[in-house]
């Protein structure tokens, strides 16, 4: 066992999978609840590694698919984690040794705990996405091969369908359309795959990855987000006012666009931020400064907490970091499914210290 | 005698309550500072009293009361008179996975909860149930907390979408308890289940604080021989009658911050600038957007309690014409309202921010010869809290050009007359009661926050219902049907979901109707049949 998820790593975990939500992945305050009460009542998770779980069991990615905006509202039973697992286990045979968040971006990144915690198992150190994206097939697993099926998917109420499609596309198109009848929001879990092939086929890590930004934020004296910045080596794209926000909805997608103005050492500078649901692409006059599958996190200059493309509001201070991504994302497939042309852009990838460096 | 044309605005701060009468013509007739009491009642007696009998008052004239006031919070820290809740969640199947009250401080939760349970029911965001509603489970429930409760707090999900669920649940607690004080969350707070929650909690705990205070009003006015309309001012600076005061409490919470932008914007005619309001302890600097206080993006939590109420987004530092220089610190300790006996310059020991105006010159009040040999020292420590107040406002600003600033309240004499990225600071007559005049001058709004679904009409179909609902909220509430603008509309699309839908918030506020002849005796009627519920 790595660690337990006790309440301080869970407040950690929460503000870290906020910033690698990269905008997106909804407001991991309600999510940080769930697994502070179910840990409570159940006793806290094992966090573990890879070489403490049987080969040839079952490692569960899971998380909400739906709106963030419903869950706030009609938060969760509790019980669906239970009830995906158990299906799972009678589908095909095998046993579930872990759950492990699809994604780690925002309240993703801490429902699979509460739902651990209340079945006792535990949960991988890594997810599918290393962040936040909007699309289900987006994930390592799917890189890796892995199938998306089985999938399962249910609901407070007990509601549960069983899924077998014969791609990625089709699991996006029928959970997305399923999640709009349970309600807006739903939980689910797809790319199901072995401890085995878990080694090559997940992004490996990211939940300490998580608690460590989570606690490098705690731990800044005076200036967390340089702290940030030092903890993670992002770049500083700018820090200023947010100056003008376009934000638009089209297909279930809320796209759009920040202007941010810099301040102080930054007078002067003027970045453009692209967002669909997460923050895609960083471009001052027209020049690329990063770009997905690379992240882009708005920050509150002052407390350093991620604030989410729902939330950025004309005059907010704000500083715009960019950060690596996992390496599974730069490889060709991983920028054919995550890229920025993969978002409908019209450019080629390129890492963002190879931007800054180009730029010094 | 002339016909009852007064209002009479009242703000009750931490330090001081202030009070004003205005007449029709907006001209202001009279002030009254005094000490703000620990029992906040003993304060707006003795500030009616004093305004009532201010040269020039003319009680007979006052036909409106208007009260701001910051009690409910001070009530909600200090644990101070708080009425016991029943909880109940309209949700099961759904978020059982977190209680009511979870992460409240312990010792609140328990002395306010007489008990929580979550029934089945709710609704879904597309206005279908979520599950059917159990009364049943609703009437076991009130039979084992009945006894103890003195108020229901109502919650179902999603009852910003449609309130039948809660409504149906209100009319069960009627018929099993009778008259008891129930609060509804579709009244009180806007999408955000747990932070709805918990407001409409604290609000079932508040309203005896309400009780209380419209009890003292009342006293005060009728030793006068006067009964006028009441309103309580909100969090933002709109108006709510009496009724509505008694019985959503907390939405009265802070609108302290917000009465003093209005009254800023109010005696300087401008609309849009900086706004700084320096009291006796504390110091807020806000931002006029439109004749209203800018609004923060984030909930505020009311003693450690996240609740998703919009407040005016200010930034507060620890400087007021009380705050106490000792050595090289600056505050945070004030002397609060003993500073007429405690600052060197009123023959006190103390020194304090307002001796530093004095040591400088900035000010002349009290005796400048008390300073002596401190000078030196407390001219220093002034440059130095202009430094903060410098930072505090280039925080709240948008943009890098200069802008206007705005100076009111007791201690703004503190304020230098260059700051800079300001381009110049204005300060208005009867900056000191500008809280108070924000209060008798402020508009009446509605306000809807829904999710909508867009039909066939498209996009601003419903962004014409959702206006419209808000324009009729505001009348209903009092505003001149005429006069009622659109102050504040935001739309957000439902991201990660393939059926289009959109959560809109609008705002409408008007002044106040000219509540002539019939309307006015419905109101006073009804006013009467509340005070009797006041006064047992």
């Amino acid at each position: 066992m790595k660690r337990l998820l006790d309440p301080s790593s869970l407040r950690a975990l929460a503000r870290g999978c906020a910033v690698l939500g990269a905008g997106g992945g909804g407001d991991p305050y309600i999510g940080m609840m769930q697994a502070l009460q179910a840990t409570e009542d159940y006793g806290p998770v094992a966090l573990v590694d890879l070489d403490e779980l049987p080969g040839d069991d079952l490692i569960m990615p899971c998380g909400m698919i739906g709106a963030p905006t419903v869950s706030i509202e009609k938060i969760l039973n509790g019980d669906e984690g239970g009830r995906l697992r158990e299906n799972l286990e009678f589908m095909t045979g095998r046993k579930v040794a872990a759950l492990m968040p699809a994604e780690i971006g925002g309240s993703n990144g801490l429902v699979p705990i509460s739902w651990a915690a209340r079945i006792g198992l535990p949960v991988l150190d890594g997810d599918g996405m290393g962040r936040a994206f909007p699309e289900v097939p987006q994930v390592a697993m799917h890189l890796a091969g892995i199938s998306p099926s089985p999938a399962v998917m249910t609901e407070e109420r007990g509601n549960l369908i069983a899924f077998r499609t014969i791609s990625g596309h089709w699991i996006e198109r029928l959970e997305r359309a399923a999640a709009v009848e349970f309600g807006g929001n739903a939980a689910s879990t797809e790319y199901i795959l072995t401890v085995a092939q878990a080694y090559t086929g997940t992004i490996r890590n990211s939940i300490s990855f998580a608690i460590r930004i989570g606690e490098a934020l705690a731990a800044a004296q005076s200036d967390p987000v340089a702290a940030l910045i030092a903890e993670i080596g992002a770049f500083h794209l700018v820090a200023g006012k947010v100056i003008d926000v376009e934000r638009r909805t089209t297909k279930g997608f809320v796209r759009g666009s920040v202007i941010i103005e810099g301040l102080g050492a930054d007078t002067g500078k003027l970045i453009r931020l692209e967002l669909q649901n997460e923050n895609l692409v960083a471009l001052e006059r027209g020049r690329v400064l990063a770009s997905v599958p690379d992240l882009i996190t708005v920050l509150d200059s002052e407390t350093a907490d991620a604030i989410p493309t729902e939330r950025v509001r004309y005059g907010q201070r704000v500083t715009v970091i960019a950060f690596g991504c996992d390496p599974l994302w730069r490889t060709e497939p991983g920028i054919a499914i995550a890229g920025p042309r993969a978002f409908g852009y019209d450019f080629d990838y390129l890492p963002v210290e190879e931007l800054a460096g180009a730029r010094a | 005698m002339p016909a009852p044309d007064c209002r009479l605005g009242i703000d009750v701060g931490g330090t001081n309550t202030d009070a004003v009468i205005m007449d029709t013509d907006d001209r202001v007739i009279a002030t009254a500072k005094v000490p703000t009491t620990s029992d906040i009642t003993g304060g707006i007696a003795s500030a009616i009293d004093t305004v009532l009998t201010a040269p020039g008052a003319e009680p007979s004239r006052i036909s409106h009361v208007m009260l701001g006031t910051t009690h409910a919070t001070n009530a909600v820290l200090e644990r101070r008179n708080l009425r016991r809740v029943a909880v109940l969640r309209l949700g099961a199947p759904a978020t059982l996975s977190i209680r009511p009250m979870f992460g409240w401080p312990a010792e609140l939760a328990q002395t306010v909860s007489v008990g929580a349970a979550v029934v089945e029911g709710g609704i879904e965001f597309d206005g279908q149930d979520l599950s059917t509603l159990d009364t049943d489970a609703i009437a076991r429930f009130l039979g084992e907390v009945g006894d103890q409760a003195e108020g229901i707090a109502i919650t179902s999900v999603f009852a910003p979408v449609s309130p039948r669920h809660e409504l149906e649940a209100a009319d069960v607690v009627k018929r099993e308890l009778g008259e008891i004080h129930v609060s509804l969350s579709h009244e009180i707070g806007s999408i955000g289940l747990l932070e709805r929650e918990n407001a409409t909690i604290l609000n079932g705990a508040l309203a005896g604080v309400a009780r209380d205070v419209a009890r003292a009003m009342r006293e005060a006015l009728t030793a006068h021989g006067l009964q006028p309309v009441t309103y309580f001012a909100q969090n933002d600076g709109t108006l709510m009658g009496l009724d509505q005061a008694l019985r959503y409490p907390v939405l009265t919470i802070g609108s302290g911050p917000a009465n003093s932008v209005r009254g800023a914007a109010f005696l300087t005619g401008i609309s849009d600038s900086l706004v700084v309001d320096v009291g006796g302890t504390s110091t807020d600097v806000g931002v006029l957007v439109n004749g209203f206080p800018r609004e923060s993006s984030y909930g505020v939590e009311i003693g450690g309690i996240r609740t998703n109420f919009r407040m005016p987004d200010l930034v507060t530092i620890a400087l007021g014409g009380g705050t106490v220089v000792s050595g090289d610190s600056i505050g945070p300790r004030s002397v609060g309202y003993r500073l007429a006996e405690e600052a060197l310059v009123f023959g006190g020991t103390t020194a304090t921010l307002t001796d530093c105006a004095v040591a400088a010159g900035r000010a002349s009040v009290g005796d400048a010869d008390r300073i002596g040999p401190h000078r030196a020292r407390l001219t220093e420590a002034l440059a130095r809290a202009d430094v903060m107040l410098g930072e505090a406002i280039d925080r709240m600003k948008t943009s890098k050009d200069a802008r206007p600033l705005i100076a009111v309240g007791g201690g703004s004499i503190l304020v230098p007359d260059q700051i800079p990225g300001v381009s110049e600071i204005i300060r208005p007559e009867h900056f000191d009661a500008a809280n108070a005049v924000g209060a008798a001058i402020a508009s009446v709004s509605g306000q809807v926050d829904r999710i909508f679904h867009v039909g066939a009409g498209g996009r601003q179909a419903v962004l014409d219902e959702a206006q419209e609902d808000a324009r009729e909220r505001a009348v209903a509430a009092g505003a001149d049907p005429d006069a009622v603008q659109i102050i504040e509309i935001e739309e957000i699309p439902l991201a990660y979901l393939t059926s289009p839908a959109i959560r809109v918030r609008v705002k409408a506020a008007g002044a106040l109707g000219g509540v002539p002849g019939r309307q006015l005796a419905a109101r006073l009627a009804q006013q009467a049949r509340l005070a009797d519920t006041v006064a047992d």
